[in-house]
């Protein structure tokens, strides 16, 4: 190969980063507001949470499936969160007259009830080879009407400042949702890269078949891979009630497909086997970028959703394209 | 009218690194059977394949009734009037069995613009050609009801309302019952009646007998001969059949054989027709052979036994202790690996890098403070694996996909090393892989043998197997045929005198 089709090559696979990037860099030069420090922290903490959903459904989409009950599970953990951490002095609150707990604790709680529900899903999968788009949208629904039934549909607020604070409260002056996000972040790096269960994760994906006869523990994997996502869901649902200082059932509707077309975007093989934590980033990354910038340039808010439909087709096609090409 | 209703002639074909067809011929007269026999990888089906389509023939000219034609693809065959009976079957059982028989020539009927697939003529026609057969079927219901005979039935039924004037039949009777098998032959006679020129591809010695007018015997991608069915005897078929000089270079069989090291009585398969009431028993430092046709359910037996498939009944001891194996990680900690046959299916992770291909199975041995992969350690291994088994990669993050099979082979084996069990698997562990490799491969079974561990091969190249193997087991259809302990007896007329004991 000449170090000319190498350029092209390198054109071509990166093609949505790089129109990204101008994209930004143009952005940036025609509307001075928008490369400041404080809109890019901004949107910093739009892409925190997200991520933090990314990372979770990425591990399901590394095994050649999906979650579809990450947006309910993400609502019904904001809920919990929400009904356990509202002021005492506030005339709606959900539990009269009971002291609200500590944050840390809540978010353990709702950490490890979405994990609960997860290991249901993965066991579905794994036990009785129920395929994870069917499995998942079972627990979506499940997940829907527990949230609904516990809250009453009544929308929650009035939180205590310890709650907020984990979005207004910053170090360094970057906000702790921030801080949080590149926490799981370099915790997955971790577990994708440094334990058994990350590379037997991997070799499922590759080739299930394989991983069986290799001796891979596959349903005990597959349970904690589902189980492990959803406990990244309650986190997400407690960051996103955080920022936005209230909930309700609708909270984080439709972010599992946000989320599963962001690591498509940034690389996680659907057909399984290939995903970093990385490509999880870039895939949240380029979509936050794209839908600010977008906002910035005056594009009408409804047309933005066909513009980010259009940069799913392209980048999609372009990434199958880098594992067609070599057979 | 030319004497011959099909013939082909001068036909090569190569894959990568093997001549599979070498100048073969092949012609069959209209109302006879032609009978085509040969070991496994003698060229039979490749040569059908070429006849149907499938592939392209490198050399070689087809003749229907004298012309010479050209048949691009299976389509393409069946509309010059050649049809195929598969080893293995097609269709889409969840659909009527008229569906089945018109797949791909559904009869349509025009109302105004709208072409509408005419069930009613579908219905009918199919029931007509099956009752032809003599079979009376409600074509309505789904193809799946029915059993694997009444299916090919259903096939040949389809071969024949297609006016085929020549039927390939590839290992029919490899899955029917002995009634089945009847009612087969009935109706090839009939088809014989009526002109049709057939081609049967079979292993069963009996069977050739019965219904074939002559016999057509292939070896090594070559043409033998063809005799009168009425002339040969089955020792002449089998004599033709082996008939070769053992050309491959083995090494020197230096390792001891030790004590008893596993058991296995009575091993039984969930499936009637794989294998049955199977007793072994496998030395520490033996190289043991398994030999018999394909379909002898030999890989069904050690993935049995692996813990990938299902047994009603059966025992296995390991160092004289009975284990239970459920699955396969049960089989390793009992200190037994395997390399499987299908090495694609479910042997290579092809998206992963060697590293992690050769790291899968022995991750548990390389942990630091108990759930931290020790990279550092995994990559020595690796990389002693590469060097000692001369892989030839440019990197150990390569991924496996890109290797050539032998490398890949390679690989695995690498895997099952840093593994170590003290018996080891290898089914056709020198399947599709180049004669460097093969030889490369054997080195490391003698080595192995030597430190002790016991080997079980799995193989259909006779050569290899003879070549190889201290002791051979022989199956045949799900059964044990024979054991060969002598090497004075270790032959090929021995082996395939097992091998087709059906």
């Amino acid at each position: 190969m000449t170090k000319k089709t190498n350029l092209k090559d390198f054109l071509i696979n990166n093609a949505v980063i790089i129109i990204m990037f101008v994209l930004v860099i143009y952005t940036g030069i025609t509307k001075p507001n928008f490369l400041t420090t404080n809109n890019l922290l901004n949107i910093m903490a739009n892409m925190s949470y997200r991520l933090v959903i990314a990372l979770g459904i990425a591990g399901c989409v590394i095994t050649s499936g999906c979650d579809l009950s990450a947006g309910r599970m993400i609502g019904l953990s904001a809920c919990i969160a929400g009904t356990l951490l509202q002021k005492l002095e506030y005339s709606g609150k959900f539990f009269k007259d009971m002291p609200p707990l500590n944050p840390f604790v809540v978010m353990v709680i709702v950490m490890l009830i979405a994990a609960c529900f997860g290991s249901v899903t993965g066991w579905f999968i794994a036990y009785l080879h129920v395929p994870p788009f069917i499995s998942t949208l079972a627990m979506m629904e499940i997940i829907y009407g527990l949230a609904l039934i516990y809250t009453g549909a009544t929308p929650l607020g009035g939180y205590i400042t310890g709650y907020t604070k984990f979005s207004t409260g910053k170090f360094l002056g970057i906000s702790y949702l921030i801080w949080i996000a590149l926490l799981v972040a370099c915790i997955t790096w971790f577990i994708f890269n440094m334990t058994r269960h990350g590379k037997y994760m991997y070799a499922i994906g590759g080739n299930p078949q394989a991983a069986e006869v290799a001796g891979v523990p596959v349903k005990k994997t597959m349970i904690i891979i589902y189980a492990k996502a959803a406990a990244m869901y309650g986190l997400a649902g407690f960051m996103l009630g955080a920022k936005a200082g209230g909930a309700s059932v609708n909270t984080g509707l439709g972010y599992e497909m946000e989320a599963i077309a962001a690591c498509a975007l940034g690389g996680v093989s659907v057909a399984g086997g290939r995903g970093k934590v990385s490509s999880a980033l870039i895939g949240v990354a380029v979509f936050e970028l794209l839908k600010a910038a977008l906002q910035y340039l005056g594009l009408d808010a409804n047309a933005q959703y066909i513009a980010i439909g259009i940069v799913i087709y392209a980048a999609i096609s372009l990434d199958i394209r880098k594992y067609v090409r070599k057979k | 009218m030319a004497e011959y209703k099909l013939e082909l002639k001068g036909v090569s074909k190569s894959f990568p690194g093997v001549k599979a067809l070498d100048h073969v011929q092949l012609s069959v007269r209209p109302g006879s059977v032609l009978a085509l026999m040969g070991e496994n990888g003698a060229g039979k089906s490749t040569l059908m394949k070429c006849l149907f389509g499938i592939y392209s023939m490198d050399e070689g000219q087809i003749y229907i009734d004298g012309e010479p034609v050209t048949i691009k693809d299976p389509d393409d065959a069946m509309k010059k009037g050649i049809a195929m009976v598969h080893q293995e079957l097609q269709p889409v059982p969840a659909r009527s069995i008229a569906e089945n028989m018109y797949l791909g020539r559904f009869p349509v009927k025009k109302i105004g613009p709208i072409q509408m697939i005419d069930h009613k003529t579908m219905n009918e026609e199919s029931e007509r050609w099956l009752k032809e057969l003599g079979l009376d079927f409600d074509v309505k219901q789904p193809l799946g009801n029915l059993s694997v005979g009444q299916m090919q039935c259903v096939e040949i039924a389809k071969a024949v309302s297609h006016n085929a004037q020549v039927i390939i039949f590839d290992e029919p009777s490899s899955s029917l019952s002995d009634k089945e098998v009847d009612f087969l032959f009935k109706i090839m006679n009939d088809l014989r009646d009526k002109g049709v020129a057939m081609i049967y591809i079979s292993h069963k010695m009996d069977e050739i007998k019965r219904i074939a007018d002559d016999v057509q015997i292939m070896r090594d991608g070559t043409y033998i001969g063809t005799w009168p069915a009425k002339d040969l005897t089955t020792d002449d078929i089998i004599t033709k059949m082996v008939g070769r000089e053992l050309t491959q270079v083995y090494p020197e069989h230096k390792h001891e054989i030790g004590e008893v090291i596993m058991e296995v009585e009575n091993y039984c398969s969930i499936h009637e027709k794989s294998f049955q009431n199977v007793s072994f028993n496998l030395r520490k430092g033996e190289i043991l052979g398994f030999g018999g046709l394909v379909g002898a359910q030999r890989t069904e037996l050690m993935e049995a036994i692996f813990g990938i498939r299902n047994l009603t009944a059966g025992t296995i001891r390991v160092h004289g202790q009975e284990v239970k194996i459920k699955k396969p990680a049960d089989a390793m900690k009992a200190g037994i690996g395997m390399i499987t046959e299908d090495r694609r299916g479910n042997g290579i992770f092809g998206c992963l890098s060697i590293k992690d291909n050769v790291g899968v199975s022995v991750y548990n041995k390389f942990l630091k403070s108990g759930f931290v992969l020790d990279h550092p350690a995994i990559n020595k291994v690796v990389d002693e694996s590469i060097e000692k088994l001369s892989i030839k990669t440019p990197s150990k993050e390569t991924h496996i996909e890109n290797l050539s099979g032998g490398n890949q082979q390679k690989v695995i084996v690498s895997r099952w090393l840093a593994n170590d069990p003290d018996i080891l698997i290898m089914d056709e562990p020198t399947r599709g892989i180049d004669v460097g490799a093969k030889h490369e491969i054997y080195e490391i079974m003698e080595d192995l043998a030597s430190q002790g561990k016991a080997i079980i091969m799995i193989s259909s190249e006779m050569a290899e197997l003879l070549g190889m193997s201290d002791r051979i087991y022989v199956m045949c259809a799900g059964k044990m045929r024979g054991e060969i302990t002598d090497p004075a007896d270790m032959t090929q007329e021995k082996v395939m005198s097992y091998a087709t004991q059906f």
